[in-house]
């Protein structure tokens, strides 16, 4: 117990996401100013032509010139504090988890509302679908690599895929300028419209039951393959079975 | 559901499942699922070629062979990339796919060069080529299916392209299943319509991509 709270320790010193020195911090990634026009065809031509690919060599040409820029000061401190704690709840430290994803809600409420600016009402229900997503997607994560690199692309995918779903509203939207994740956070959040526990309810008995067992009750993964029956690797691979099935759910309904 | 109560409900179990902590023993099963299925296919649909036990003491068997490898093991990089959000693809990656098509081109071009100009359209064009493509095309679809499946354990965000190089991963393991029927063994024949064959393969995927590795 005493040696995980030291592993605990360092996570809670690092302020969090409401404090001004998370929003100060020097981002992983620069934004090049770029005219708002380019910016406001690159995202109609994006929406429009549902082409998922083409900003790539953008984003690798801001990742070399952020690189180039900032190369003495290597990883900033948010990508060092999301990695740290990330890295942790990788190896089952739940606290350390729950830290990652709340610091990582406060940035992405705030990228989607610069992003979103006249789509505020759907900001909380892409939040809680990225969220889902990066979860889905954390055994895809390299150890080593930049996490902000990997929860911009994860992100950048599901804004996209929203882009699409919505093409015809989203072409009267005003342009915006910045792509950069990790320069300003957000903690106030508003009210998701769509609810993911309802949601849940709609999937199949051997998806709901682990994560009921696990994700609402709070039981652990032994515990809760007692109580089922079932065998622990089961329960596992139910719960991440059911987040996909629910994830999938979740981007039929948008 | 608050995503506050929705982060608590993310951060139960945070583990990552059994069995998906790294992609690449799902890609393992992929490819080899695949290499089996392709040459399955390849037996049942064509058969092997009857005078195999002799040809595989030739060198010229290896080095036609040695060529789908070589673009199944730079597109299988190319495509473990791809299938991880936010990795980078480097120059490294293109110029390990360009690399076999160049040699293979450079050795078409030599064997070009020392036949006398009228015996050169019959070595491009060989007995087979009207087919050769489009069986390689063909025996793909298994492969296309087995990398796809890998790939959708994954979490590629740039569909098209990962669809590509999963296609032509495909492509590549069947032009290798497809050596062990092929009597073609001259280079400016397999330089060109193996490659061809691959590519259609890739263009599947590419067009598959987008719809079938979504998430």
């Amino acid at each position: 117990m005493g040696q995980k709270k030291m592993f605990h320790a360092p996570c809670n010193q690092v302020p969090t996401c409401g404090e001004l020195k998370v929003m100060d911090a020097v981002p992983y990634f620069v934004p090049l100013s770029r005219p708002p026009g380019v910016a406001w065809a690159w995202i109609t031509l994006r929406a429009t032509s549902g082409r998922g690919e083409r900003n790539r060599s953008e984003s690798v040409a801001m990742t070399s010139e952020a690189v180039r820029e900032h190369a003495p000061e290597g990883p900033s401190a948010i990508e060092l504090e999301l990695r740290h704690c990330f890295v942790l709840g990788l190896g089952g430290d739940a606290a350390s988890y729950r830290q990652f994803l709340e610091a990582l809600a406060c940035h992405l409420r705030a990228y989607l509302r610069r992003r979103l600016p006249r789509a505020l009402e759907d900001v909380e229900d892409i939040l809680q679908e990225t969220l889902l997503a990066i979860h889905n997607a954390r055994h895809t994560y390299r150890a080593g690599e930049p996490v902000t690199a990997w929860v911009h692309a994860i992100t950048r995918y599901k804004l996209m895929d929203f882009f699409r779903a919505h093409a015809r509203r989203e072409a009267l939207h005003d342009p915006i300028g910045d792509d950069d994740l990790f320069v300003a956070s957000d903690a106030e959040p508003a009210d998701a419209r769509r609810d993911v526990g309802q949601l849940l309810g709609t999937l199949p008995d051997r998806h709901r039951v682990p994560i009921e067992l696990v994700k609402l009750q709070g039981l652990s993964i032994t515990e809760a393959a007692r109580c089922s029956g079932l065998s622990e690797s089961a329960v596992k691979v139910g719960i991440h079975r059911g987040l996909k099935a629910l994830a999938a759910r979740i981007r039929g309904g948008v | 559901m608050k995503t506050d109560d929705f982060i608590d409900f993310l951060a139960r179990e945070s583990s990552p499942p059994p069995g998906s902590q790294a992609g690449g023993p799902r890609f393992a099963v992929g490819v080899i699922a695949g290499l089996v299925a392709s040459s399955a296919l390849m037996a049942g649909l064509l058969g092997l070629r009857p005078d195999l036990a002799q040809v595989i003491h030739q060198p010229m068997f290896w080095v036609r062979l040695a060529f789908p490898v070589a673009v199944a093991l730079a597109a299988l990089h190319l495509t473990t990339r791809l299938a991880r959000p936010g990795a980078r693809v480097g120059g490294g990656a293109w110029v390990s796919l360009a690399l076999p098509i160049a040699i293979a081109w450079g050795l078409a071009g030599v064997v070009l060069a020392e036949v006398a100009p009228d015996a050169r359209g019959a070595l491009m064009l060989g007995h087979t080529w009207k087919v050769c493509s489009t069986l390689i095309a063909v025996l793909s679809l298994p492969s296309i299916v087995a990398v796809f499946w890998a790939v959708r354990g994954m979490a590629p965000v740039r569909l098209r392209l990962a669809g590509a190089a999963a296609g032509l991963l495909a492509g590549a393991m069947a032009a290798i299943a497809y050596c062990l029927h092929c009597p073609e063994m001259a280079p400016p024949f397999w330089s060109l319509w193996y490659l061809l064959g691959m590519l259609i393969a890739g263009g599947l995927g590419a067009l598959a991509g987008p719809r079938f590795l979504r998430w």
